[in-house]
């Protein structure tokens, strides 16, 4: 519960109607797109600019509340539960593209502003912003920067961190602080932007970014390659890659995604495959052309049972689709849907695919699993009821288990959702623990008082790595 | 594939001491409540959402909050009923929902059960109960009201009520509404063309008209044009004398017994017709005749919940009809000299969403010759009419209304067309309150088709 001298003074800065604390304002703000996790906060608030965000930290510094930024809550990992309680702050108010500066090739915008909305306009420019998370349409460019989210076109492209080039953000004690500007070359002290990139609000608040933009590909083509055999997808994946093609989109998904997207999507996909790539190559014209072609002899040396390149725009959407709905059409199977992003250098995408199935049969699990292949990124996806807990357990297990697998074969436990609450506990596996030590020493530097975004990536406790038997 | 444990508890074992959460625990669809995963994909397709910004005017928060209530994490106090009554019933959360999260009976239960709790003022509970159980179910008294209608329009009541200022007691939105009502009639479909309308040519096939209350008695030019357009489309058309009203508007409101009872009465008025469809004309109340099998899935009689299922798998608009069974009359732009006619379209939301019929109508006005069909900004989204939501919730209906109306001087129409008697009315009235700057009318796709059948003045159909 918050005193009512704070709240006044919230009230003073934001006015009455964007400073809320009624019980449907709490409950409303109490979870994002995480399974299984919910805490009410004391307050929400929605403020305009960064000045009001300035004097809200200062308040919020004083009195020693905790506060958890965010846009849409889309995210997976927990990050934007308060689970310490505090306030929430909702940036949708601040959505405004400031600036698009053609001659820098650079966005100003503020972090409320929807993801999908910014490209459709950068877009309408005859400009490009790739980073494409699959929750596009909802989620916020603060929240991509928070996270630091990536998306389809990670493999050619790069993630939300190549493309952030200049930040505006509110340190924890209502200071100001910009990074970076619209410059490609920056080395005056360490580089503040790229660490604020994918910090998930644990050490200042987002209020302004600047943007890299490029200029669009001039043309882009679209193929599915479909396998009987898991593992010819798997070595076509690594064969591109060593003949030296990087396409901009190289996408997985095995059979239990291919039947719940398609029953979703209705597609038309075929059912008996045990895995499909949906592979996408943009460029020069005629070097697409040459690409496409050497992919699918490629495909073919690897007996994919069918190849379609997509013909025209629609049909390449079309393709798309089925990739994009592939999360939230898992859904359907069970009412709870748990989704990770373990990844791994990608040349072990094979191995790790055998690893989560073995997983998921020794614990008896449902787990499907697509991603993004070409940048050894994957989604393993349980599909569960929260309500049974003894599953639960097991689902848990798994996941502990497919995390140490893929440490194993130099990968991470998250490659783009984020550490939040979910991984916290399995952070150390990957850093060490002098990893951990530095981090810790960072927040510190940024936050003496862990007010921002507390109970996020770093756990009280550490998990016990298991011992692991491979047969 | 794991299986779902047997054991498990599907609802909380709560005892509620607040009588309204009980209830609502009681009626919420615990599995459907869990489904929603809250991955956030319904917030931009929600009109309440995209205007206040706010989590809790959202399909997700909305959920959210039930489910929050069915928990005991909060009372469903007095702002938990508001919301409950904010949400607009358009159903655009659903087809974007990647889990199939049945939103439109949720909210619906969720209303039900904050109408058995509801502390009506007696006038209201004395309206409620005239209109829900008095008159929408009852032909006898709709066609009085009907006749009233028509009495005061046409007697120079209306003129009166209107000159001595005395409309001007009631509130501004109501006064508006009455404005733009269209002239009723207690001469409905059946008194003008009896309860059988062959098919020209060979009939393809025997369809049944739900004629529905409001649209016979207000609309009832368009249930007579609805029936003359698909027997000029080939089907032969039987309008049982049994049938009542929808039950949509009670469904909505929170009165889901009499919803029953009604869709009861009418599985059995068209089981007897023998029809392979059911032809609607109004998305509001096409959508719930379309899930009627969910409607009496929990009905004790084995046979009518066979039946609803019957009913349900018939029930088909009237311009999907026509596109997908039908021979497609020429329809002709009877304007169309040297440029061609600019026509819009409003989707009905219920229409779109829920009876999945959003090409064809579009479909049948891109194939008339001397129009141009221009697809208006945003014409899926809400229009804020939604039932009664414009009457009882008129500060969010006038704003989206606004905005519609800015898209719909867009399109520089000549005609703004919808398939729904509430959007209908909720577009003569953006006309009327925010006047485009070129001469614009909205009229029901219907009529609008109808009037531009191409045929010779002898092959016109006839009433009786």
């Amino acid at each position: 519960m918050l005193n009512p001298e704070i709240k006044a003074k919230l009230r003073a800065i934001v006015g009455e109607k964007h400073f809320r604390d009624d019980p449907e304002a709490l409950v409303a703000h109490s979870y994002d797109g995480t399974p299984m996790l919910q805490s009410l906060p004391d307050g929400v608030i929605y403020p305009s600019s960064a000045q009001e965000v300035s004097d809200i930290m200062k308040v919020l510094f004083e009195y020693k509340v905790p506060l958890v930024s965010r846009g849409s809550g889309s995210n997976l990992c927990g990050g934007t539960v308060p689970v310490e309680g505090g306030i929430v702050m909702v940036m949708h108010r601040m959505n405004r593209i400031l600036e698009v500066d053609r001659d820098n090739l650079t966005a100003t915008v503020q972090p409320g502003l929807i993801t999908a909305e910014f490209i459709a306009h950068i877009e309408g420019m005859g400009l490009f912003y790739p980073p494409d998370p699959s929750s596009m349409r909802i989620s916020t460019i603060g929240g991509n920067i928070a996270e630091c989210s990536g998306g389809l076109r990670g493999l050619k492209y790069g993630t939300t961190k190549d493309y952030v080039i200049g930040l505006e953000a509110v340190l924890a004690d209502g200071r100001i602080i910009r990074t970076g500007g619209k410059l490609m070359k920056d080395v005056a002290g360490y580089d503040l932007t790229k660490l604020l990139v994918g910090s998930e609000g644990t050490l200042a608040v987002i209020t302004e970014a600047t943007l890299k933009l490029i200029p669009p590909p001039k043309a882009k083509k679209t193929m599915l390659a479909m396998y009987r055999d898991l593992y010819g997808a798997a070595r076509t994946v690594s064969r591109i890659i060593e003949s030296k093609i990087i396409p901009a989109t190289l996408e997985f998904m095995d059979n239990p995604t291919i039947r719940v997207v398609d029953d979703f999507a209705k597609l038309g996909l075929p059912l008996d495959m045990e895995a499909i790539l949906l592979i996408e190559q943009d460029g020069e014209p005629e070097s697409v052309e040459r690409d496409v072609e050497r992919i699918r002899e490629i495909c073919e040396l690897e007996s994919a049972d069918r190849i379609e390149v997509a013909e025209s725009r629609e049909e390449a959407e079309k393709l798309l689709t089925a990739r994009r709905s592939a999360f939230t059409a898992l859904a359907r199977l069970r009412p709870t849907t748990i989704l990770e992003d373990a990844t791994v250098p990608r040349s072990r995408i094979a191995d790790m695919v055998l690893r989560i199935n073995e997983i998921a049969k020794k614990y008896n699990v449902t787990i499907a699993t697509f991603g993004h292949a070409g940048d050894g990124n994957l989604h393993p996806t349980a599909t569960t009821d929260a309500r049974d807990t003894e599953e639960i357990h097991r689902v848990e297990a798994a996941f502990a288990e497919i995390f140490e697998a893929s440490i194993e074969l130099g990968g991470t436990i998250t490659g783009e959702h984020g550490v939040g609450v979910v991984k916290a506990p399995y952070l150390e596996w990957k850093v060490g623990e002098p990893g951990i030590e530095i981090m810790r020493g960072i927040k510190a530097a940024f936050d003496p008082h862990n007010l921002l975004n507390p109970g996020k990536v770093f756990a009280k406790e550490s998990k016990k790595r298991v011992v692991l038997q491979h047969g | 594939m794991g299986e779902a444990n047997a054991n498990i508890l599907k609802k909380p074992n709560i005892q509620h001491t607040n009588p309204l959460a009980q209830t609502l625990l009681n009626k919420l669809d615990y599995d459907q409540l869990t489904n929603c995963m809250r991955c956030g994909f319904c917030l931009p397709a929600c009109p309440t959402f995209r205007e206040t910004g706010m989590e809790p005017e959202s399909p997700r928060g909305r959920i959210a909050l039930m489910k929050a209530v069915a928990d005991g994490l909060m009372d469903p106090d007095q702002a938990f009923q508001d919301q409950m009554n904010h949400c607009l019933g358009c159903r655009a959360c659903e087809p974007v929902c990647p889990a199939d999260v049945k939103y439109g009976q949720l909210i619906e239960q969720a209303r039900d059960a904050i109408e058995d709790h509801a502390q009506h003022s007696a006038p209201v509970k004395g309206l409620r109960k005239l209109m829900f159980k008095g008159v929408f179910p009852r032909r006898g008294s709709l066609k009085l009201l009907g006749g009233s209608l028509a009495f005061y329009q046409k007697s120079g009541l209306r003129k009166l009520a209107r000159g001595t200022g005395i409309m001007r007691l009631f509130p501004e939105h109501l006064r508006e509404m009455e404005s733009i009502l269209p002239d009723a009639t207690s001469r409905g479909v059946i008194e003008r063309l009896g309860t059988f309308y062959p098919a020209k040519g060979k009939p393809i096939a025997r369809v049944a008209l739900f004629r529905g209350c409001i649209m016979d008695v207000m609309f009832a030019d368009t249930n007579v044009h609805t029936v003359q357009l698909l027997s000029e489309a080939g089907f032969e058309v039987v309008i049982p004398e049994a049938q009542v009203c929808c039950g949509a508007l009670h469904a909505h409101s929170g009165e889901m017994e009499e919803a029953r009872s009604l869709a009861r009465l009418n599985v059995g008025a068209f089981k007897e017709a023998g029809v392979d469809y059911i032809a609607s004309n109004a998305g509001g109340c096409g959508a719930l005749l379309s899930e009627y099998d969910h409607l009496l899935h929990g009905d004790a009689d084995e046979g009518m919940r066979e039946d609803a299922k019957w009913f349900a798998h018939r029930v088909i608009d009237v311009s999907r009809l026509i596109v997908e069974h039908g021979r497609v009359p020429r329809f002709a732009e009877k304007h169309a000299a040297d440029a061609e006619t600019a026509v819009t379209y409003q989707d009905s939301c219920h229409l779109r969403n829920v009876m999945k019929s959003g090409s064809a109508p579009r479909e049948l006005l891109r194939g008339i010759e001397g129009a141009s069909f221009v697809e208006m900004k945003e014409a899926d989204r809400c229009c804020g009419s939604a039932g009664i939501y414009n009457v009882t919730q008129p500060e969010m209906a006038g704003q989206l209304l606004e905005h519609k109306m800015e898209h719909a001087a867009d399109t520089q129409a000549r005609y703004l067309l919808t398939s729904n008697p509430g959007c209908l009315l909720q577009m003569k009235l953006g006309i009327e309150k925010h006047k485009p700057p070129f001469r614009m009318e909205a009229m029901h796709i219907v009529d609008y088709l109808y009037e531009r059948l191409a045929l010779s003045p002898e092959n016109k159909p006839q009433e009786k």
